[in-house]
């Protein structure tokens, strides 16, 4: 039982075994994407959103600020795409290069309520008591106002600035986040492997984050996913509104308002667009969740 | 046996779809079912014991279906038949008993209405007397107070109670078959005998057909007339059940039936024939005591019934109901290389005597003496930290539940080391993981595979490697082997036998099994209602009983027809 061992080559081990783990990991997001034409549909529509975001400025083909007065409220067409708005600005170009403001207003403020309320729920939910109480009156709180005119209320008081649209689309998210998190914590506090975590000299803060948090990590994915789709609507809802973002940076909320009283005239193009890629865009982070939690379970990689 | 079997299963082959191409779960199974015969099926986990009963209740998950042979019910062909006809004979003619009572019941509905609900689906009653119809099933299950009961949500009722409940839905209809999934597992010694002594009297009072699935072949022989045997997916042994211990013909039935605990044998008994092994070394055990208890208490207050405000208005007056007691007061002692077992039933406060020895659970009052110092009265929440907590560790009793689902093996067995042991280079600490797995017989290229790549007996050894890193002075053994197959629980058994006789460790194992707690331990301690009933060497505990709890306990035990 106790025989010498014959001992390989242990520094090579962990490189290997780390490459292997690597293409393991790849391999199964193939399959995992293979296997739901869905899933393989919004993640083809993501590289498509998240390549607008990076390279869009450089690529369009006009100047998404100049305006034309010669060439104003024209239709589509095979030299504007999209057709050109009141300015004469191509609809086009700027519906792509708003790709990149929406979207980091959505990224940002999905990352800040993940780590702020994930961390507040397994707090409340790991410890109890009074973390428990404070977070989930705060929760109460925020819960208490309808969503979008707390927003509003957040950007009003803080400033028009996209730095406060983000901040405030974490707040009216941060509920959503703590009782999932809170609950998900709730159902492992007492499973065997945290006993055994608690046994092996784990302090609770640790248990906290590297047994618990990673456990719960695939459900809080599909709620990011979910709620991604939900900021990026709120934000257009505060520039539709005229909060947040100004004319005339491209965005897709604000030209959608900027369009809105043309549709009776005719000039339906004007709305369409951005609000069509306003609905992709929501509709793919939607789709994405259930794909990205399979990829980040360990379990469902047999 | 008669000419025409109720139940024909013939060369019946289910498979699965999976990513890995199409699994053959079942594979040509012949088995048939006479009137009024009660046959077992006994197999361990993964032989397609239970699916061939889904494939007979029609019951598959969309994955699987049936690829070949045919199943015929009293000469009416199952596996073709059209859904809604199955659905009629469903609980009608045939029904089910799973595995876990609790989870089969609806928990918001209460029971006698359920048993209403299935009355009523294949139209055996109208509601005028619906309510007496169920009473009456509950009361043929012999339940106490039926009319009480009929009111009771099944949160309020026992495991065996819940049971009972769940037999009295499947016979409700009078069927002609009865498939009983594991019925007792989970379920207390005493409460099994209970459980399947009703079962047995119900069928031979109907003249029903039973098909009992389980892993227990001592259970199996015991209740059955006929017992089939599975290996994955095929039938290796059909035989009566009075022949089937005295004469197995099939060499994994012989394997299993060795690997049966039972009365009159030694560990190495379990093993399957011809398996290299060395007598099990005895260190003698010290006469210092390394662990002593005394006079442990754990109170929890009682949950009141009255409400808040009721409770407030006769304020003035109330009388302080006495707490709970789970464990009332007991003391012993465990000597350095000695392996003690603390034997009873659910509820009787073994669970939580061994949460407060390894310093998860604060007691009431009493004090815990480890080597000399007194532990009891350091609170559990900062024990973590304390240089004691290496010396006192825990195997749990579900390998699965244990080991978090994120972390390798490697990851688990090294997290003890990681947190209470000297800082040591990555490659130190792998090769120290390596020698722990060969330690306790785990191949090590399986220590970067995630829990549930590994199988049962392969993460109940990575549950072990992580309780002996450290070298612990006392191992408490929480049912090690309660959710192992008896062919991995012989070779666990084994292991911790003979980790005991090299690294010196001392154990407190924690079972409701007396014959399992025989094999492994010098002393037995058995427990009911939060005291000690009776303690002694475990020969004389097993041979020669002074309380009569101890006797009840034995006699549960099926005995199989030797």
């Amino acid at each position: 039982m106790t025989a010498a061992p014959a001992r390989t080559d242990a520094a090579a081990l962990p490189t290997a075994k780390r490459q292997t783990a690597l293409m393991a990991t790849l391999s199964h997001a193939r399959h995992v994407i293979g296997e739901n034409p869905v899933t393989g549909f919004s993640f083809g529509l993501l590289a498509i959103l998240l390549l607008c975001a990076l390279i869009g400025p450089s690529i369009v083909p006009h100047d998404p600020l100049s305006s034309d007065t010669a060439a104003t409220l024209q239709a589509p067409s095979a030299r504007h795409l999209f057709g050109t708005d009141q300015l004469g600005r191509d609809i086009f170009s700027r519906v792509i290069v708003a790709t990149r403001l929406d979207m980091a207003i959505a990224i940002f403020s999905v990352t800040l309520v993940f780590v702020v309320g994930g961390l507040s729920g397994i707090a409340a939910g790991f410890f109890g008591g009074w973390a428990d109480r404070i977070v989930g009156r705060i929760g109460d709180t925020i819960m208490a106002f309808p969503l979008f005119v707390l927003a509003m209320g957040i950007v009003a008081a803080l400033g028009n600035t996209v730095t406060n649209i983000v901040i405030a689309t974490a707040i009216i998210n941060f509920p959503l986040y703590a009782r999932l998190a809170r609950t998900e914590t709730i159902i492992r506090r007492d499973v065997g492997y945290v006993m055994a975590a608690r046994l092996t000299g784990n302090s609770d803060l640790r248990i906290a984050l590297t047994t618990i948090m990673p456990n719960i990590l695939p459900l809080m994915m599909v709620q990011m996913s979910l709620t991604m789709g939900y900021a990026i609507l709120n934000a257009a809802g505060l520039s539709f509104i005229g909060l947040g973002v100004r004319p005339p940076t491209p965005e897709w909320g604000i030209m959608v308002a900027e369009g809105a009283g043309s549709i009776i005239s005719g000039e339906w193009w004007i709305a369409l667009f951005p609000g069509l890629a306003l609905m992709l865009a929501v509709f793919c982070f939607n789709l994405i969740g259930d794909g990205l939690r399979d990829i980040v379970d360990p379990q469902r990689r047999t | 046996m008669t000419a025409v079997p109720l139940l024909e299963i013939t060369n019946l082959t289910v498979e699965f779809t999976t990513r890995r191409g199409i699994v053959k779960a079942v594979k040509q199974v012949d088995i048939s079912v006479a009137k009024g015969e009660t046959v077992g099926i006994v197999g361990e986990s993964g032989s397609g014991k239970s699916v061939t009963s889904f494939a007979v209740m029609r019951i598959l998950d969309r994955a699987g279906r049936v690829a070949e042979g045919s199943i015929s019910f009293s000469g009416f062909d199952l596996t073709n038949a059209p859904e809604f006809a199955v659905r009629d004979l469903r609980g009608r003619e045939m029904s089910m008993i799973f595995q876990n009572p609790r989870a089969a019941l609806n928990p918001i509905r209460k029971v006698g209405r359920q048993i209403e609900d299935v009355l009523r689906q294949h139209a055996r009653t109208g509601s005028g007397d619906a309510r007496t119809r169920a009473i009456e099933a509950l009361a043929n299950v012999r339940i106490n107070r039926p009319e009480d009961r009929y009111d009771a949500y099944p949160f309020e009722l026992s495991g065996g109670m819940c049971q009972r409940v769940v037999i009295a839905l499947a016979l409700a209809c009078r069927p002609e078959l009865l498939i009983a999934d594991e019925p007792t597992t989970g379920l207390d010694v005493t409460t099994q005998k209970a459980v399947m002594d009703l079962i047995v009297d119900l069928t031979r009072e109907r003249g029903m057909s039973t098909v009992l699935i389980t892993h227990d072949l001592g259970l199996a022989a015991a209740y059955c007339d006929k017992v089939v045997v599975m290996e994955k997916g095929e039938v290796v042994e059909t035989a009566a059940a009075r022949d089937i211990f005295a004469r197995p013909s099939h060499a994994y039935t012989r394997k299993l039936m060795r690997a049966t605990p039972r009365p009159g044998i030694a560990l190495r008994d379990l093993l399957p024939e011809g398996a290299p092994v060395a007598a099990i070394k005895q260190p003698a055990a010290s006469d210092a005591a390394l662990l002593s208890v005394k006079g442990l208490v754990k109170e929890y207050p009682r949950v009141h019934t009255r409400s808040l405000i009721s409770r407030y208005l006769r304020k003035g007056n109330e009388t302080a109901s006495a707490p709970f007691r789970a464990v009332d007061g007991i003391s012993f002692d465990i000597r350095r290389g000695e392996s003690v077992g603390l034997v009873g039933e659910s509820g009787c406060g073994k669970s939580t005597t061994s949460m407060m020895v390894m310093r998860l659970l604060d007691p009431t009052s009493g004090s815990i003496i480890f080597n000399g110092q007194e532990i009891g009265e350091l609170p559990a929440r900062t024990f973590a930290g304390n240089s004691l907590r290496s010396k006192i560790q825990m195997v749990f009793q579900d390998p699965t539940e244990s080991l978090n689902p994120r972390f390798t093996a490697v990851r688990a067995i090294s997290d003890p080391i990681l947190r209470l042991d000297k800082p040591m280079a990555a490659d130190a600490l792998r090769a120290r993981c390596e020698d722990l797995a060969r330690v306790v017989g785990l191949p090590p290229d399986l220590l970067d595979r995630f829990p549930h790549q590994l199988s049962g007996g392969q993460k109940a050894r990575v549950g072990i490697a992580r309780a002996i890193a450290l070298n612990p002075d006392l191992v408490i053994l929480d049912e090690p082997t309660a959710a192992l197959d008896v062919s991995v629980q012989a070779v666990v058994l084994n292991l911790l036998a003979d980790l005991k006789a090299t690294l010196g460790m001392s154990y407190l194992f924690v079972s409701h099994d007396l014959h399992v707690v025989g094999l492994l331990c010098d002393r037995v301690i058995v427990m009911q209602n939060g005291q000690i009933v009776e303690e002694g060497i475990t020969k004389q505990v097993l041979e020669a009983p002074t309380a009569d709890y101890t006797r009840a306990l034995i006699s549960a035990i099926p005995h199989p027809p030797v």
